[in-house]
């Protein structure tokens, strides 16, 4: 149904547009794309990031999957390795708390005036994706494959119904976020 | 309590939605830094576009790319519409443990963003692909991936404000 949609590129363009001026409003009114905010969540001293991030896997996610048992949509997930995920995953976590943006919230920072974001930080993503590019032969054949993941997604590697993952997880987001506004974070 | 963060969290969840069922895209960021990246290098040497990395990622201009530049300008109207949108060099709490010096703020902040930028694409996504998209999806890789970023990043968060203390 959405088939001529999703392939018709120059629609796809406009679409991207619009839908990352929505993503950029959304970041912006949360408050993600403020330094202080991100820096205040790895200091552990506020915690608008993770409220942000969880609400929008909590709505996300039944959303998608329901949206996959009518077949709808189909998930796009990659699979992962010790040597890329936790490695890469590790790397970007410095790179986070040195910059105090990551690669969407610095395109947000930029639009609300952040300067630094500006000059420092997305010449720095730039300059840092280009590395990668021309360490990927050595990293590809050494690093990134090493301890592969058993499974793509949890379900899978649970060999359940999805669903009997998906309702755990959003009670367990649920009790994450009762649990910081109780104790007032 | 403030339902704000909630309540754009929740914009985000839905606007995912929308990106699978009508681009058949999850929302990311970092592919298309990468893309622009290649596009530039392939500008000044041709030759460049050989490379394994931009067989895998093509350089081009297509969905995501889009999407980063639609940040810039959602922003912009949400910054400006809430009086927030200012130019500043320096964050404040940057400022008042390291100082207002723009020129050490901008180097810092290159420095972070190279090691992001190569992070994000030795992980194979970003807070937005991995953290968002990917644990929504339920996706092993990327609920391992956000639970690193935020290690990396809290543990270098720390280190870093505790030398200014």
């Amino acid at each position: 149904m959405f088939e001529t949609l999703r392939t018709n590129s120059r629609a796809q363009l406009v679409l991207g547009l619009f839908m990352g001026i929505a993503f950029g409003f959304l970041l912006q009114t949360g408050g993600v794309t403020d330094y202080n905010i991100i820096i205040g969540q790895l200091l552990l001293t506020d915690f608008t990031v993770v409220k942000v991030m969880l609400a929008a896997v909590l709505v996300g996610m039944p959303g998608v999957y329901l949206m996959k048992e009518w077949g709808w949509v189909t998930l796009h997930v990659r699979s992962g390795a010790i040597g890329s995920t936790v490695i890469g995953g590790l790397i970007f976590g410095i790179g986070f708390a040195v910059l105090g943006y990551c690669p969407g919230t610095v395109a947000g920072a930029v639009g609300q005036g952040a300067l630094d974001a500006l000059v420092g930080g997305v010449p720095g993503i730039l300059i840092g994706t280009g590395l990668f590019a021309a360490l990927y032969p050595v990293l590809s054949e050494k690093i990134l494959e090493k301890g592969p993941f058993p499974a793509d997604t949890f379900p899978e590697l649970l060999g359940v119904n999805p669903w009997m993952v998906v309702i755990p997880v959003a009670v367990f987001i649920l009790a994450i976020l009762a649990g910081l506004e109780y104790l007032g974070l | 309590m403030d339902w704000t963060p909630y309540l754009a969290g929740a914009g985000i969840g839905v606007l995912s939605w929308l990106t699978f069922l009508l681009s058949n895209k999850p929302l990311g960021c970092s592919t298309a830094f990468a893309q622009t990246f290649g596009m530039i290098e392939s500008a000044i040497r041709p030759a460049s576009r050989d490379k394994p990395y931009w067989k895998k990622v093509l350089p081009t201009i297509e969905w995501q790319w889009m999407l980063v530049v639609g940040i810039i300008i959602g922003a912009f109207i949400s910054s400006v519409l809430a009086g927030e949108f200012a130019l500043i060099w320096v964050p404040s709490v940057y400022g008042d443990a390291f100082g207002y010096d723009p020129v050490f703020r901008v180097a810092v902040a290159l420095i972070g963003g190279i090691l992001m930028g190569l992070g994000a694409r030795w992980a194979g996504g970003c807070t937005s692909g991995h953290g968002i998209s990917g644990t929504l999806q339920l996706a092993l890789a990327s609920w391992v991936a956000a639970i690193c970023f935020f290690i990396g990043g809290i543990a270098a968060a720390i280190v870093i404000y505790g030398m200014a203390a």
